[in-house]
């Protein structure tokens, strides 16, 4: 299991760069990995996803669909996919410290 | 993983059939191009115009009658894939409402939004969606008949003009 630090922290991840243990992520990792993605800042908009996403997570075991984050969270598809230009569900959960989202839709 | 091929970066996706289930691969296939940050055009020509119409795009329904892959429904009863789904069953009225209720149920627990929806979620999510102008005058229709969703009406040659360095997919 590779290792990488981030935001000071030793963290384990997946051969794509996913937190394995999403216990391990903290806010300051958040911003980190938000800028290796071309994301330079996190607005509230995407600290609401986020969070989300982690609760999705800790409740299922896995992160929400793209629908499902609409719905529950209630950000837009639009802005969800201005927030995390480039595929919102995969990007969030890399943030967010999820592991990769497996759904289709 | 790694891959050494070049990574897709557009698709245009065709839909010419306009059962449920003929529909359904098309849309999937828009909105999970758009989910991995690959462009995505999706093209409504033929019967598959039915899934863009204000008249119809609520009320596909599955081919009970001819499908002889049906039987892959079976589970959805409770009953083995291996028991057959004979044309002349489907044939009999309801069968096809039943079917349909039954797989759009089965979806809605799989969190696959209904036809309507799902389009709408494909078109916010950036991907164009364009009805074909052959189809148009074929079936008498007039803008006015397609769902807000549809960007615009294209002939042939537009569509291969739109698709420049695009993967076509034809479902």
């Amino acid at each position: 299991m590779p290792e990488k630090i981030i935001a000071g922290k030793t963290v384990n991840v997946d051969d794509e760069g996913y937190l394995v243990d999403y216990k391990e992520w903290t806010e300051e990792m958040a911003l980190e990995i938000a800028r290796a993605e071309g994301i330079e800042e996190l607005t509230d908009r995407h600290l609401l996803v986020i969070n989300f996403m982690r609760a999705e997570f800790e409740a299922n075991g896995t992160g929400p669909s793209i629908r499902r984050l609409n719905k529950k969270s209630g950000v837009p598809t639009k802005e969800l996919y201005q927030l995390f230009p480039g595929g919102p569900a995969k990007k969030a959960a890399r943030i967010a410290g999820i592991t990769k989202p497996q759904g289709c839709v | 993983m790694s891959n050494t091929q070049e990574p897709i970066s557009r698709v245009s996706i065709i839909c010419a059939k306009g059962g449920l289930d003929e529909v359904y691969p098309a849309l999937i296939l828009a909105n999970g191009a758009r989910m991995e940050g690959i462009e995505a055009t999706l093209f409504f020509t033929f019967f598959g115009m039915k899934a863009v119409m204000k008249a119809t795009y609520e009320n596909l329904k599955v081919a009970t009658v001819g499908n002889s892959a049906l039987n892959l429904a079976m589970p959805m009863m409770k009953m083995p894939v291996t028991i057959p789904f004979p044309t002349l069953i489907g044939a009999i009225p309801g069968v096809s409402s039943l079917s349909t209720w039954m797989m759009k149920r089965e979806m809605e627990e799989l969190d696959i939004p209904p036809v309507g929806e799902f389009l709408e979620m494909i078109s916010d999510a950036g991907a164009g969606i364009f009805a074909c102008k052959l189809a148009m005058d074929m079936f008498k229709l007039t803008r006015d008949d397609l769902i807000p969703q549809v960007e615009g009406v294209l002939t042939v040659g537009e569509f291969y003009a739109k698709s420049a360095g695009a993967s076509i997919i034809f479902t």
